[in-house]
C-alpha cells in the first residue's frame, strides 16, 4: 500500500477520519462516508429507551458502510465518566479503540489534559488503543505517549467552531517534536483549505464532522475534504518550498530584451 | 424497590440488571450498562443485584463526532 498509514496495528489508504454527528438523514451520512473515502469513522453512546432501535440501525448502517469505528467519550467530565464509556463502548462497538475525550470547559471544550492523561494510563493499562483528544501542549503529549497512547489527536480550534489553525506555530511545534507519532488534528476544522494547511505541516490525518455535516451539502463538502487532505499529504511528500521575504523572479533575467549593453 | 435508570426515578421489580433490561423492555437490543457509575459486562448482569437507591445507565449506539 503506497502512502499508508499505520494506526495501532491498523494500516490505511485514508487520512481522513469523518464524525457521524448531525447529517441530515442517514442516507446523508452514509453517502458522506463513501464520497469522503473515509475509512475509520467516529461514534458514539448515549441513553436509549426500551424498545427503541435507533442504536441498532444506526450501527447497522455504520457496519454495512466498511468504515472501521473509533467510538469517543464525547462529554465526559470527569475521568471515572470516561472510563466507565470506555468500557461500555468496547462492548458495544467489539474494538480496542476509543477516542478519548474528558471535557475540562464548557465554553470552548477544551480538554481537562489532567483528567484525560489520568484516564489514559487507566484505559492503557486495561489494553484499549486510546486516541486522546488533547491541546497541542507539548508536555502533555510526551505524558500521553509515556502512559502508552500511540497516537495524539490535538485540536485545530474549539470542537465545531470551524476556524481552522488556532495556533499555527504550536501545531508545527508538536509535529518537529515527535517525528515518528501519528499525530491526527482533531476538531475546529472548518474548510478544505484547513485540512490541506494541517496536512502540508506534517499531520498524518484529520479528522472532522460538523464542517461536512453542517455544510450546505454534505456529501459534495466530503468529497472537498478528501480532494483538500489528498492535496496538503501530496504537497508535504513533495517538500516546499521555503518562503522569502522578498520576490525572486521565476523567468531568467539574462537575455531579457531591450536590455542595454549586454549580449 | 425506587432505582434511577437513565437520570430518572422508576419504581421496579427486577432485583438484577438482566431482570431490569427485561422488565423496560429491552429484551436482546443492543446496549451497554453501568450500574453506580461501573461498567457492567453483558454477561455479568444476571448476576447483578440491584438495591434500592442504585442509579442505572443503559446506552446504545448513536452518532458522533
Amino acid at each position: 500500500m503506497k502512502d499508508a498509514l499505520a494506526l495501532y496495528g491498523a494500516t490505511l489508504d485514508s487520512r481522513l477520519l469523518l464524525g457521524t454527528a448531525r447529517y441530515p438523514s442517514p442516507a446523508v451520512l452514509t453517502q458522506a462516508i463513501r464520497a469522503a473515502k473515509t475509512q475509520i469513522v467516529t461514534v458514539s453512546l448515549r441513553r436509549e429507551a426500551g424498545g427503541s432501535r435507533a442504536g441498532e440501525s444506526f450501527w447497522a448502517l455504520i457496519r454495512e458502510s466498511g468504515a472501521r469505528v473509533l467510538p469517543n467519550t464525547a462529554g465526559c467530565r470527569t475521568v471515572k465518566e470516561a472510563v466507565t464509556t470506555a468500557q461500555m463502548a468496547r462492548e458495544v462497538f467489539a474494538t480496542d479503540w476509543i477516542k478519548l475525550e474528558v471535557i475540562g470547559d464548557e465554553d470552548t471544550l477544551q480538554p481537562d489534559v489532567f483528567g484525560l492523561l489520568e484516564a489514559a494510563r487507566i484505559l492503557v493499562q486495561q489494553g484499549f488503543c486510546v486516541f486522546p483528544y488533547m491541546t497541542e501542549d507539548l508536555v502533555v503529549a510526551e505524558k500521553l505517549l509515556d502512559a502508552g497512547c500511540r497516537a495524539l489527536m490535538p485540536w485545530a480550534a474549539p470542537i465545531g467552531s470551524g476556524r481552522g489553525i488556532n495556533n499555527l506555530f504550536g501545531l508545527r511545534a508538536l509535529r518537529a517534536h515527535f517525528p515518528q507519532t501519528p499525530l491526527i488534528v482533531d476538531a475546529g476544522l472548518g474548510a478544505p483549505s484547513h485540512a490541506a494547511a494541517v496536512m502540508e505541516l506534517g499531520y498524518d490525518a484529520v479528522l472532522l464532522n460538523t464542517a461536512v455535516s453542517r455544510a450546505g451539502d454534505p456529501v459534495a463538502m466530503a468529497r472537498a475534504f478528501a480532494l483538500g487532505v489528498e492535496a496538503g499529504r501530496a504537497a508535504f511528500l513533495a517538500k516546499p518550498m521555503t518562503p522569502r521575504d522578498l520576490a525572486q523572479p521565476s523567468t531568467s533575467v539574462i537575455g531579457r530584451a531591450f536590455d542595454e549593453g549586454v549580449a | 424497590m425506587r432505582i434511577r435508570v437513565n437520570g430518572l426515578e422508576r419504581d421496579v421489580a427486577a432485583r438484577t440488571l438482566e431482570l431490569l433490561l427485561a422488565e423496560l423492555g429491552y429484551e436482546d437490543q443492543l446496549v451497554a450498562t453501568a450500574l453506580n457509575r461501573n461498567f457492567v459486562r453483558s454477561k455479568d448482569r444476571i448476576e447483578t443485584p440491584l438495591r434500592e437507591g442504585d442509579a442505572v445507565e443503559i446506552v446504545a449506539p448513536k452518532q458522533g463526532g
